[in-house]
């Protein structure tokens, strides 16, 4: 019976073509549409979060200078107030896993033929931990090389494959501002940061050979930043508290009096950029159903029309057997196959869309057989919601009005 | 007149109106008529005396506004509307003036289309249709299409559907209306074939004496009511008389 029916649906939709494709076209760009805003959205959110897992868990970042300095706004880290004995202190705190000194700045790289120029991190072997940051190959510098500011240093992927190619870094010299610096390790490649920054365009040196003989300082022995990691999530609350106390008391700062640093919880604002992803996934996902639905009414519209049209065929059916179920369930199989046509059309094309996204403009996408699924379930549920009304009345025709119908 | 009580129709002080903009129409009036299987009844009356009304009523496709219908043992006014359909499938075969094939069906689809209803697979269904095809005389058009055949070709093919599934009545609304005289015989000589040979029940509406002829039976109606229901060599000159 249902085979039948597939067999008189498929004809009816033959019958007129151009109108069936045409409708169809409405389910092809709503269900493409959401393929397509799908696999941008989770690829966008996707992207996110792997920035967030490469940034490391409960991190602090403490910057110089207050976010308001004597009613001046000041740009973090402008006054040179953190010091590498504060990190040290912080470093100390009840439930702090590690506290690293930062001081980074610009220079070029040279090594034989090849130059680069490229952000260069002064800090402590603590950093790698804070920002649970892998080698790839060789091994980190030590408290040894902060003591006596040697010339070494950790290469990001990116620095490595400018100059030195194939080579293998580990152990050779490069020359950063014309000294000789020995490569200790490789790290691990981290990819986009949140902002999109290349996190693997880096190379990280001891903090103390930094301050004292690349980039030099007015202050000695001060750092930009200081990158706190806690213990736990849980523990984060209490670390901030007792990092402000700690540094208040060491900055001798009087009650009342501004701080001359600032706090800020990297993983609550990376978490509020998760959010925001996948809001703005979820958005997408919103508009695109919007033409979803549009094509549903599209259905619905040409279904009225045709069960007008096709009213003398509904009753001479009726004359000869059918009945009310029958008929509806001729209208709505007719729906619902030029709504999965549709959509099977549809996914086709969003699948192809974003992999030509991903060609042309190197966004990440992600197709989840999931985001399929569900298309192809709303696109039968469409079928069936706005072939519905249209097969209704098509089956509560009564036979001898069908009939009659000129 | 009360009959057998094996009567393929048993129709009781039927009456019917339609609802119009003016107020209800009454079109039968207090007509009982009874029909016992293997007759070949012709019914004839002028134009707007009720003869489609009646028919349509008889087929299950209307419902008459009072009185009571037996078809084939069943009171269609207690039917559901599944049941009706269920009637019209089994019971009924329909022949109507305007052919009423589905345009874009082939013949053998045309004609298979009832036992779809029935819920009969595709390859006995097409079996069944050809064979109905080869007894009307169509066996070689099986997939042309309906506009591809003359009228009187697609009249066999409306009797081929009807026919298929197997009925004990055929119910015919002006079936040679639109059919030359030779066309006409054609038909009629099938009908007369079906109702002597296949035992089949036929009530047929004309407005033509000689089309009239091939019946046993006349039932004349004038303004819904039967004026005269007899052996149709009985039938006084004027009831048989041409109308139109
Ligand atoms: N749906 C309807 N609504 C209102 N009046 C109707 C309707 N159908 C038929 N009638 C009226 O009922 C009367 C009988 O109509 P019917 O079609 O039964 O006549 P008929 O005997 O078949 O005529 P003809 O020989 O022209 O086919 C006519 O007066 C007609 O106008
Ligand atoms: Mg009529």
């Amino acid at each position: 019976m249902t085979a039948a029916m597939l067999a008189e649906a498929w004809v009816a939709m033959g019958a007129n073509r151009l109108r069936t494709f045409l409708t169809m076209l409405g389910m092809v760009i709503g269900v493409g549409a959401v393929i397509l805003m799908l696999a941008i959205g989770q690829g966008a959110q996707q992207q996110v979060e792997a920035s967030i897992a490469s940034m490391g868990s409960n991190l602090f970042i403490i910057l110089s200078g207050s976010t308001t300095s004597g009613g001046l706004r000041m740009g973090g880290g402008a006054a040179p107030t953190l010091t590498l004995a504060d990190a040290q202190a912080i470093g100390e705190l009840p439930s702090v896993a590690a506290a690293a000194p930062s001081s980074p700045g610009t220079a070029q790289l040279v090594y034989g033929p090849n130059n680069w120029s490229t952000q260069i991190m002064g800090t402590t072997p603590s950093f790698l931990a804070v920002r649970d940051w892998k080698l790839a190959a060789g091994f980190p510098f030590t408290d040894s090389d902060i003591r006596s500011a040697t010339r070494v240093a950790l290469l990001g992927k990116t620095v490595v494959t400018n100059l030195f190619g194939d080579e293998d870094p580990v152990g050779k010299t490069l020359r950063i501002k014309n000294s000789p610096y020995m490569v200790l390790g490789v790290l691990a490649a981290k990819g986009q940061s949140l902002d999109g920054r290349d996190q693997d365009d880096t190379v990280i040196i001891p903090v103390t050979t930094a301050q004292r003989k690349l980039f030099g300082t007015r202050f000695v022995g001060t750092v930009r930043f200081i990158m706190v990691q806690a213990d736990s999530a849980d523990a984060m609350p209490a670390v901030e508290r007792s990092i402000n106390q700690l540094l208040r008391q060491r900055h001798r700062l009087r009650e009342g009096a501004d701080d001359d640093f600032s706090v800020r919880n990297l993983t609550a604002l990376a978490n509020t950029a998760a959010e925001t992803a996948q809001v703005m996934s979820l958005m997408l996902g919103a508009i695109a159903s919007v033409s979803l639905l549009v094509g549903g009414i599209g259905i619905m519209n040409i279904m009225l029309v045709s069960v007008t049209e096709r009213t003398r065929e509904i009753g001479i059916r009726m004359a000869i057997g059918a009945r009310g179920k029958d008929i509806l369930l001729q209208f709505l199989l007719e729906a619902i196959i030029i709504s999965v046509i549709g959509c099977l059309i549809g996914v086709v094309l969003g699948v192809g869309g974003a992999l030509t996204v991903n060609q042309l403009s190197g966004m990440t996408i992600v197709i989840t057989p999931e985001s399929i699924v569900m298309a192809f379930a709303v696109a039968a549920a469409v079928g069936i919601f706005f072939g519905w009304y249209p097969a209704r009345k098509a089956a509560a025709m009564k036979p001898i009005d069908a009939l009659r119908y000129q | 007149m009360s009959g057998s009580p094996d009567a393929v129709i048993r129709i009781e002080q039927l009456y019917k109106e339609y609802l119009t903009d003016a107020g209800p129409v009454p079109v039968l009036k207090d007509v009982s008529v009874t029909v016992e299987p293997g007759e070949f009844v012709a019914v004839m009356g002028p134009s707007g005396s009720g003869k489609s009304t009646f028919m349509n009523i008889l087929g299950c496709l209307d419902v008459a506004t009072s009185g009571r219908y037996v078809l084939n043992g069943r009171d269609v006014g207690m039917l559901g509307s599944d049941e009706l359909a269920h009637l019209r499938n089994q019971v009924i075969g329909f022949v109507f003036q305007g052919f009423n094939l589905l345009p874009r069906a082939n013949l053998e689809d045309n004609v298979g289309l009832p036992l779809i209803y029935r819920g009969v697979a595709r390859s006995e269904r097409l079996d069944h249709a050809r064979e109905m095809l080869a007894k009307v005389g169509l066996g070689a058009y099986n997939r042309s299409r309906p506009n591809q055949i003359s009228g009187g070709q697609q009249q066999r093919v409306a009797i081929a559907r009807a026919l298929v599934n197997r009925p004990k009545l055929i119910l015919a609304d002006e079936p040679t209306g639109n059919l030359d005289t030779a066309t006409s015989k054609e038909v009629m000589a099938l009908f007369t074939e079906l109702n002597e040979r296949d035992g089949i029940t036929i009530v047929l509406v004309t407005h033509e004496s000689d089309i009239a002829a091939n019946a046993h039976r006349l039932v004349r109606l004038t303004d819904g009511r039967v004026i005269y229901d007899g052996p149709i060599q009985h039938a006084a000159p004027e009831h048989l008389e041409a109308t139109s």
